[in-house]
């Protein structure tokens, strides 16, 4: 009786076992096929001039992509000095400070809502109001500018960045909290100082994913950026970037700007994938150091 | 253990529990019945208590936790440089007692207090009165070890850094001092800029004895310091309170009655948020006023 059960348990324990290592071996398998497609047809057109030129106009010798590549640089940069210190201290105030004050529900509710809000309205929204806008300001017929896209993507990152950090400063042990006023810490301090730090690789993690989204969005930059074929470094104009170079290139009917386009996209998953290893060295370095063993 | 228990207090030999067979059914405990019932009663507090100078000074203190009341009009004066153990069968309210002087309680919702607490004569609960620079005067030892993440250095020196001190060699020195207070200097001088979480659970909790005292605390409270920690660990962390002694007021919450007998001069013994007995911790273990205190410290009941 006993035995007959222990064998189906095992029968059983071995088929969920095989059942989960077969979904696990699909999805590993989708994703190499896709990266391999992505590297089958877009490595060929990566080439010094892919990371030098920029479009020359010409169908069959299209030039490349340098100026969409340091455009999507500069937005992501502005796009995270405002949004990283932004969304963390509303993680700060989620997480720390919810009794005080104004109450941190509704923030939190707000934040989730946000999270998913579709990103082509955010491109909207960044249309009405800072291009238009602007654009009345300066008596300009349009105000198409990387400030805007930049404004734009942080829009997008604040909500998550806000909410991630709200979760992992959640994990902190309370003991880390009550130690630290103990000793006579006010709250401030004892956030600075214990509390943001211990919690310094998982945020910094969770700010990757909140930039790795945004990379990729292509909707909020239509209307915001609009994107250029120029290179240039001066955000108050229409902005160049990865995605909307992509955009229009793989739309547009042309075999030579197509194969550019998939090299973008090759060129873009690489970069995030490099940003996230060197974020998770620094994490497990900072965490060796200060949590580590010796 | 013995030897050593011995050789810190050779005035207490802890009396053996009485063969059951003692009139178990006859025993009765009219204080701790009428305790139940929710009456207070007048607390045994022993001449001795009253004659030392007293540092604290807990005055009819209530607390209640939200609708629950915890702490019932507890009135006890605590003996200046001297080791005080509160003890008490779980959930007699020692932590909260413990932690009403710190103000700890501060940052539990729905919490609230009347009674007083006075430090040096000043009341701890008064209006205005800065809660940090309080919490300063006075240090706590947790339970559960709780090094914070950083160097064992940074943890020693935490709450002179919160206080402004920058001078690397102020530091420096009030690390050794505080980690030769809490006889840990030997074992960590060579690695104090490594991780405090790779320190032993000893260890961790001598780092955050010396933690408490590197600002010199007026008052050094301490919340069942060895319940995590083996019988080599406890031991240490006791020599180390006796040593202590001579230097701080120490009021420690433990569960282990060797224990307080071995480290403390006076014991409070409390029963559901209420004081039943306090005295020389001598007098309490071996010729306790009460029944109910005697039967709890030898075991008996609790
Ligand atoms: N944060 C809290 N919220 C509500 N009630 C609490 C809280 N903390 C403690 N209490 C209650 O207050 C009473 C006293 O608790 P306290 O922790 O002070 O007891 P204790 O004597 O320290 O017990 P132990 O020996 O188990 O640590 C208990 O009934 C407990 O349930
Ligand atoms: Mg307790």
């Amino acid at each position: 009786m006993i035995r007959a059960r222990t064998e189906r348990r095992r029968i059983f324990s071995n088929a969920m076992f095989a059942l989960c290592a077969a979904c696990a071996g699909v999805i590993v398998a989708l994703l190499l096929a896709v990266s391999g497609y992505l590297v089958w047809i877009g490595a060929g057109s990566i080439n010094a001039a892919f990371f030098t030129q920029i479009p020359t106009g010409d169908l069959n010798d299209p030039g490349g992509m340098r100026h969409a590549i340091e455009g999507t640089i500069i937005l992501l940069g502005l796009a995270s000095v405002v949004g990283i210190p932004l969304g963390v201290s509303a993680g700060v105030y989620l997480s720390e400070y919810q009794h005080e004050w104004l109450f941190a529900g509704p923030l939190r509710f707000i934040a989730d809502v946000l999270t998913g809000v579709p990103s082509i309205v955010v491109g909207i929204l960044g249309y009405e109001l800072v291009v238009v806008p602007v654009a009345k300001m300066t008596s300009n017929s349009v105000s198409f500018s990387g400030y805007a896209g930049a404004a734009a993507l942080a829009f997008i990152m604040i909500p998550i960045v806000a909410r991630t950090t709200e979760e992992m400063l959640r994990l902190v042990p309370k003991s880390y909290r009550e130690g630290s006023l103990a000793l006579g810490a006010s709250k401030a301090q004892t956030v600075l100082r214990v509390v943001l730090p211990t919690a310094f690789g998982s945020i910094s993690t969770g700010v990757v994913l909140a930039l790795a989204r945004v990379a990729g969005e292509t909707a909020p930059l239509l209307f915001t950026a609009l994107g250029s074929r120029l290179l240039t470094r001066n955000p108050s104009e229409p902005f160049p970037s990865l995605t909307l170079q992509i955009y229009t290139y793989a739309t547009g009917p042309y075999p030579e700007q197509k194969k550019l386009a998939w090299a973008g996209i090759l060129v873009l998953l690489a970069m995030l994938f490099l940003v996230n290893i060197a974020i998770r060295l620094v994490a497990t370095r900072h965490a060796s150091t200060r949590l580590g063993k010796a | 253990m013995t030897a050593t228990m011995t050789q810190l207090r050779p005035d207490i030999a802890l009396r053996a529990p009485a063969p059951a067979a003692r009139g178990a059914s006859a025993v009765t405990y009219p204080i701790i019945d009428a305790i139940k019932r929710g009456e207070t009663p007048e607390p045994r507090v022993h001449a001795s208590v009253i004659d030392e100078t007293p540092i604290l000074h807990v005055r009819d203190f209530q607390l209640w936790y939200g609708p629950s009341k915890a702490l019932h009009g507890i009135s006890m004066p605590i003996a200046k440089d001297k080791v005080t153990a509160l003890i008490g069968p779980s959930g007699c309210g020692k932590s909260t007692l413990l932690r009403s002087v710190n103000r700890l309680n501060d940052l539990i919702e729905g919490v609230h207090i009347a009674g007083a607490i006075e430090l040096n004569g000043e009341s701890v609960y008064a209006k205005g009165v800065d809660v940090i620079g309080l919490r300063r005067r006075l240090g706590m030892v947790f339970q559960k070890p709780n090094p914070f993440p950083m160097s064992i250095f940074e943890n020693v020196v935490y709450s002179l850094r919160i206080s402004g001190e920058r001078n690397k060699s102020v530091l420096s020195a009030a690390c050794e001092k505080a980690l030769r207070q809490a006889a840990l200097w030997d074992e960590v001088k060579d690695r104090l800029k490594s991780s405090a979480m790779g320190l032993s659970g000893g260890q961790q909790q001598r780092l955050c004895i010396a933690r408490a005292i590197v600002s010199e605390p007026e008052v050094l409270l301490l919340d069942e310091p060895c319940s995590a920690l083996d019988p080599i660990a406890t031991l240490r962390i006791e020599e180390l309170i006796h040593e202590i002694s001579e230097r701080y007021t120490v009021l420690i919450v433990t569960h282990n009655m060797q224990q307080a007998a071995r480290v403390s001069d006076y014991t409070a013994f409390m029963y559901l948020g209420r004081l039943v007995e306090y005295g020389r911790t001598a007098d309490l273990f071996q010729i306790p006023q009460l029944r109910e205190t005697e039967d709890y410290v030898t075991g008996r009941f609790g």
